[in-house]
């Protein structure tokens, strides 16, 4: 908790200051009954009508003054709870953008959205209750106990017996319940996610006529969670009864006990009234009181998740600077682990010099993607060690590092925006000229003419509106803007025919920068001319070398060059 | 908002009339207990005067008719909730069953047309709060109503002039509880939106995590999520403070009322009013018990009233996927498949899927049954469509197709397509077991026959080193893009099909396991119709006859031999792929 804490104490003069005005507010409410104890005795028993204006006058002064105090009270806790909730998202996202992919990796981006949005809403409200509740419950309590203390003492005993039992109803029926919250919560999730399997996989449920089924198995999921939501609600619903039951019980013995000691002539009959007043101040707080023990709990759990993130681990391990490669890109004994799944690279050792063209092939699962996604830190290796430029990738400022990289994804991103937005991603200053350069080397110029020919065509969300093809080539172009030393292409044209691929790779060629080119495919056409290709099988590294000698000594390489020839499905 | 909502809804509770009718005698019967409970204990105030002057036998009396009231209500306030919770669950899960099932009937266009997260904030969102809507309201809005006329009548009876003072002051609280979230309900729609927009982003970006740090552009977004969330900061910090002020302004009116309520009795008592205006010290202290409890249903109410205009919105949005088209039915006698011989026939087909943009036009096609049809092109040149055309996810615009004869909008759409073994490029695995996810075609098959079907499609491997092998739980983002491939063919695998289409199948999966695949395919096709859609131009050299598509229309046609000799479109696609750069 230590973490939101110190969040929260940004706004520590709002956290300190709503209580303080919610007290003032309590403190004026629990004098009322002095003022009605007054009325009766000197008005209503006693017909001094002076007396009766002059309580009124005060009444509802000190409603005024109450009001006042409330709405300032209410505003400081608003402004305490909002700012906080907006400082808590901010940190919960900067700290995913500023750490490796593996702690997104880790908790998924659905959970992520989920952290931020419901369960930073659900402290928001947890936090604003309590800063408002935090004094004023307890202290009207405890006052209005101690102010029938003093008109009684032997009979305030009887409120000491109500709040015991009280808390005791609210503290079972809460630890019966609270847990079967999160339980509804599994099961609404359970529906939601069939839902939502059934609107994307709509084609192959039709396909195999499975709908009827589909409808069986969710009216099952519907039924359960409808059945689990009327127990737990069974349970729930005896909170506000008990309450009453137990409150009215109260009087019941408070009316007694008074009427003994009235009788004795210890009190009178207008300090019975404002006993009687007292308990009913108390019954509302206690309730709204158990509102805040069961809205602070959920809220505990959501921060608890919430922190959970900010504790990630997100930090780069960082090494001495210092030539330990003459290679211009080397991997030296590296292996290299995802955090919850067995070895996906085992001691690769390779070397790429500078301007040569690289190609990566193997087959699926073979460690391809891992393997380029070292070079600019995604990940970083458990055992050996990258190095770019002759320097452990560890020892680069990781931005720096990255600035010497264009890289492509399997998936190509396109961000809502503009084509010209996305080209100048992360580069603000780009000229246009070389933005058209960059679409016409990644043969993305016709993309960009089919919009119109216009740089701001807008880009929807995912580059919904672009085919697969025109969102690899945009893609692609992004990465040629920025003029990158090492170009990475990881089976970023599989969505390419073969003669717009074909242009593509001659487009690189001429590229008059001489990037550093590694290119990961499927295709071994696609890679057949490189200075050097690189052959991966489980994550070992099964041949290195140029097309002819590969198919010469390579088992692996062969095999897959074979079923990729003419005529090779004969 | 739709004409008729409210009905609908009650339309759903109709099968719980019965249950309602308890529920409501159950809350009036709480609100008599409820307000019988201040009389008694005025009554009792009454008895104790004085020293020595304290009737205890008549406070024994109201204590006994005291204690009983109060478990009465109690027992009837809990019936109330229980079954009013039971109602709300019930009516919400019929009518998230129902919008879900015209979901499965609904045209494919609808589905492709709206996103799916949209949908699923109705399913789900809408449908939750809908029952938090009926609950507050089963529960709370008239019990709220019955309490503030029995209060009302109940102060009437004991004291006309005081009942007069609180009926004219209390609605003061209702007006302007409901000025504010009149107020209020606007920046909380403002807000939702944002926090919209807020989700979108980080969806986005945390989504595409990888390609933000190649370009170091973490600062970018995090400008974007600053500007959206100081947004968001302002206008919660309206919505949240305009709402809070409803509780001290009502409680201001409250504390407003209960001092005139003492005020005017003591008056009354001071200035010696006899008959119905007499006020004593026990009728007061009844009074200021009622004018607490008189006041407390508005601010119930007004706060109960946002909720269910809530709720009425959401129930709206349900209807309107429940009221959506489905496909269109079956036609009368249609034919049942069985036996399918693959015979399959276009004649003049013409289709869009928006009518300015025509796609595809005059398409003709004749395969023979057991023929091997391979379509290639470059991507938009309509294959998918054809797809969808073939499995009626969609319907012609004019022309015909048919299979062995019989036009296909006359055979049940369902013998339709499970005649055909299915494999698109995007695939689609559901949070179960592996065999769960194989066995989708085929509810009833044995584990047997799913491990054939696995080893057919190349997967059984990989699924035996899964930690619980055939029973591991899957989901989406467990499997790479080959494996998930290789589970859908394997679904296929299991029903062996008369017929199969194949769109992009094995484009995820390396070229070793896709030759294995193939020869499985192979076999299963031998002597069956097929589609095959694919890049790799290697995968389809062996086919029957090759359609080659270009905008929506079939360009060239024959076997891989006839089509090289041409030296048309086909031959420069095909030999761009072993061309050096």
């Amino acid at each position: 908790m230590k973490i939101l804490l110190k969040e929260l104490g940004k706004y520590g003069k709002e956290a300190v200051f709503a209580p303080f005005f919610k007290f003032l507010e309590a403190a004026i409410e629990l004098v009322v009954p002095f003022f009605v104890s007054d009325i009766i005795d000197r008005g209503v028993n006693g017909g001094d009508k002076n007396a009766v204006v002059a309580d009124l006058a005060i009444m509802l002064g000190l409603a005024a003054v109450g009001l006042v105090f409330s709405v300032l009270g209410q505003f400081c806790s608003a402004r305490a709870a909002v700012g906080f909730s907006a400082n808590v998202r901010r940190k919960v996202y900067v700290k995913l953008m500023d750490s490796p992919p593996s702690v997104t990796d880790k908790i998924g981006v659905s959970a992520m959205i989920t952290r931020m949005t419901s369960d930073v809403n659900q402290m928001q409200t947890g936090v604003n209750l309590f800063l408002r509740l935090l004094l004023r419950s307890p202290f009207v309590v405890i006052g209005a106990f101690v102010a029938a203390a003093i008109i009684d003492l032997k009979v305030s005993l009887v409120f000491l017996v109500l709040i015991a039992a009280l808390g005791a109803v609210v503290a079972i029926i809460m630890a019966i319940t609270l847990p079967k919250y999160s339980e509804a919560q599994r099961k609404l999730d359970d529906v939601s996610l069939s839902a939502r399997e059934n609107l994307t996989g709509a084609r192959v449920i039709r396909a195999f006529g499975a709908e009827d089924d589909e409808i069986r198995e969710y009216r099952k999921k519907t039924g359960a969670l409808e059945k689990f939501k009327n127990r737990t609600g069974m349970i729930s619903a005896f909170l506000n009864p008990c309450t009453f039951v137990l409150v009215n019980l109260a009087i019941v013995a408070l009316l007694y006990f008074g009427g003994v000691r009235v009788n004795a002539g210890v009190i009178s009959q207008g300090q019975t009234v404002a006993l009687y007043d007292y308990m009913s101040q108390i019954l509302i707080e206690l309730v709204k009181f158990a509102n805040l023990v069961v809205t602070v709990s959920k809220s505990v759990a959501c921060a608890r998740r919430v922190e959970k993130v900010l504790e990630e681990d997100g930090s780069y391990i960082k090494t001495e600077s210092g030539k330990i490669s003459d290679a211009y890109v080397e991997f030296k004994g590296v292996s290299m682990r995802y955090a919850d799944g067995g070895e996906s690279l085992t001691d690769i050792n390779l070397t790429i010099e500078k301007g040569q063209t690289v190609g990566i092939v193997g087959g699926t699962g073979s460690g391809k993607t891992t393997l380029v996604s070292l070079i600019p830190r995604f990940y970083d290796a458990y055992k050996g060690f990258v190095a770019v430029g002759g320097k452990d990738v560890r020892s680069y400022d990781v931005k720096e590092l990255r600035a010497k990289i264009g890289f492509v994804l399997q998936k190509s991103a396109l961000f809502t925006g503009t084509i010209d937005g996305n080209l100048r991603l992360g580069n603000e200053g780009l000229s246009e000229e070389v933005e058209r350069e960059a679409l016409d080397a990644a043969q993305a110029t016709d993309v960009v003419r089919s919009k119109g020919g216009d740089l701001s065509a807008e880009v929807r969300q995912g580059g919904k509106n672009f085919s697969g093809g025109q969102k690899q080539r945009l893609a692609i172009a992004r990465a040629l803007a920025r003029k990158p030393e090492i170009l990475i292409l990881d089976d970023s044209s599989s969505a390419l025919d073969f003669a717009t691929d074909l242009k593509l790779r001659r487009a690189i060629k001429r590229l008059d920068y001489k990037p550093t080119v590694i290119i990961v495919s499927q295709r071994t056409s696609a890679v057949a001319d490189a200075d050097k290709i690189i052959v991966l099988d489980e994550g070992k590294v099964v041949g290195v070398g140029t097309d002819e000698s590969l198919t010469e000594n390579c088992d692996v390489y062969r095999e897959i060059k074979r079923s990729q020839q003419r005529g090779a499905a004969k | 908002m739709k004409k008729g909502v409210i009905r609908r809804v009650l339309s759903y509770v109709r099968p719980y009339r019965f249950a309602l009718a308890v529920s409501l005698i159950g809350a009036a019967a709480f609100v008599a207990a409820e307000l019988a409970l201040p009389v008694l204990f005025g009554k009792a105030a009454d008895l104790i005067i004085g020293e020595g002057n304290v009737d205890f036998d008549g406070l024994a009396r109201i204590f006994i008719v005291a204690a009983a009231c109060a478990l009465f209500a109690g027992l009837m306030q809990w019936t109330t909730e229980a079954i009013s919770n039971k109602i709300a669950n019930g009516v919400t899960e019929r009518i998230r069953n129902d919008a879900f099932e015209k979901l499965q009937r609904a045209p494919l266009s609808v589905l492709d047309a709206r996103p799916a997260g949209d949908i699923l904030s109705v399913e789900i969102g809408d449908a939750d709060r809908l029952a938090d809507g009926l609950l507050l309201g089963f529960s709370r809005f008239f019990t709220g109503i019955i309490t503030i006329i029995g209060t009302l009548a109940v102060m009437f009876v004991l004291n006309p002039v005081i009942a007069a003072v609180v009926a004219v002051l209390t609605p003061a609280s209702l007006f302007t509880a409901k000025f504010i979230t009149g107020k209020t309900y606007g920046t909380f729609k403002k807000q939702a939106e944002i926090t919209g927009r807020q989700s979108a982003l980080i969806e986005e970006s945390l989504g595409n995590l990888p390609t933000i740090k190649a370009y170091s552009a973490e600062e970018e977004f995090i400008k974007k999520f600053d500007d959206v969330n100081g947004e968001l900061e302002k206008t919660s910090l309206k919505a949240v403070f305009f709402s809070s002020l409803t509780n001290p302004t009502t409680r201001f009116i409250n504390a407003v009322v209960y001092a005139a309520v003492a005020f005017t009795g003591a008056m009354l008592a001071a200035s010696g009013a006899v008959g119905v205006f007499a006020v004593t010290a026990g009728l007061l202290l009844s009074l200021l018990g009622y004018a607490g409890k008189y006041a407390k249903p508005f601010n119930e109410i007004s706060s109960v009233l946002t909720e269910l205009a809530g709720a009425k919105a959401c129930a709206a949005r349900l209807f309107e996927v429940i009221d959506g088209e489905e496909e269109t039915p079956d036609v009368k006698n249609a034919a049942a498949l069985s036996e399918v011989k693959g015979d399959v026939k276009a004649e003049g087909v013409y289709f869009s899927y928006v009518p300015e943009r025509p796609l595809i036009q005059n398409f003709n096609l004749d395969v023979k049954s057991g023929r091997k049809t391979a379509i290639v092109g470059p991507t938009g040149c309509g294959k998918t469509t054809l797809i969808n055309l073939l499995m009626r996810f969609y319907d012609v615009n004019s022309g015909e197709i048919s299979v062995d004869g019989i036009p296909i909008k006359d055979v049940k759409r369902r013998d339709l397509r499970r005649s055909y073994g299915m494999v698109l490029q995007d695939t689609w695995i559901r949070k179960a077991t592996v065999k769960d996810n194989i066995k989708i075609g085929k509810k009833d098959a044995t584990d047997e026959e799913i491990e054939r079907a696995a080893k057919l499609a190349g997967c059984d491997g990989f699924i035996k080193r899964l930690p619980d092998g055939y029973e591991t739980v899957i989901g989406d983002d467990d499997l790479s893009a080959g494996q998930r491939q290789l589970i859908s063919i394997a679904r296929v695998m299991l029903r062996v099909p008369p017929m199969l289409i194949l769109d992009e199948a094995t484009s995820s999966v390396d070229t070793r396991t896709e030759k294995k695949i193939s020869e499985a395919f192979d076999e299963l096709t031998k002597g069956k119709t097929s589609f095959i859609v694919a890049h790799r131009l290697s995968t389809i050299v062996s086919a029957d006859n090759i359609l080659v598509m270009k905008d929506g229309n079939v360009i060239e046609q024959g076997t891989h031999a006839e089509l090289m000799e041409k030296r048309g479109f086909y031959c420069e696609l095909y030999n761009s792929q072993f061309e050096k750069n």
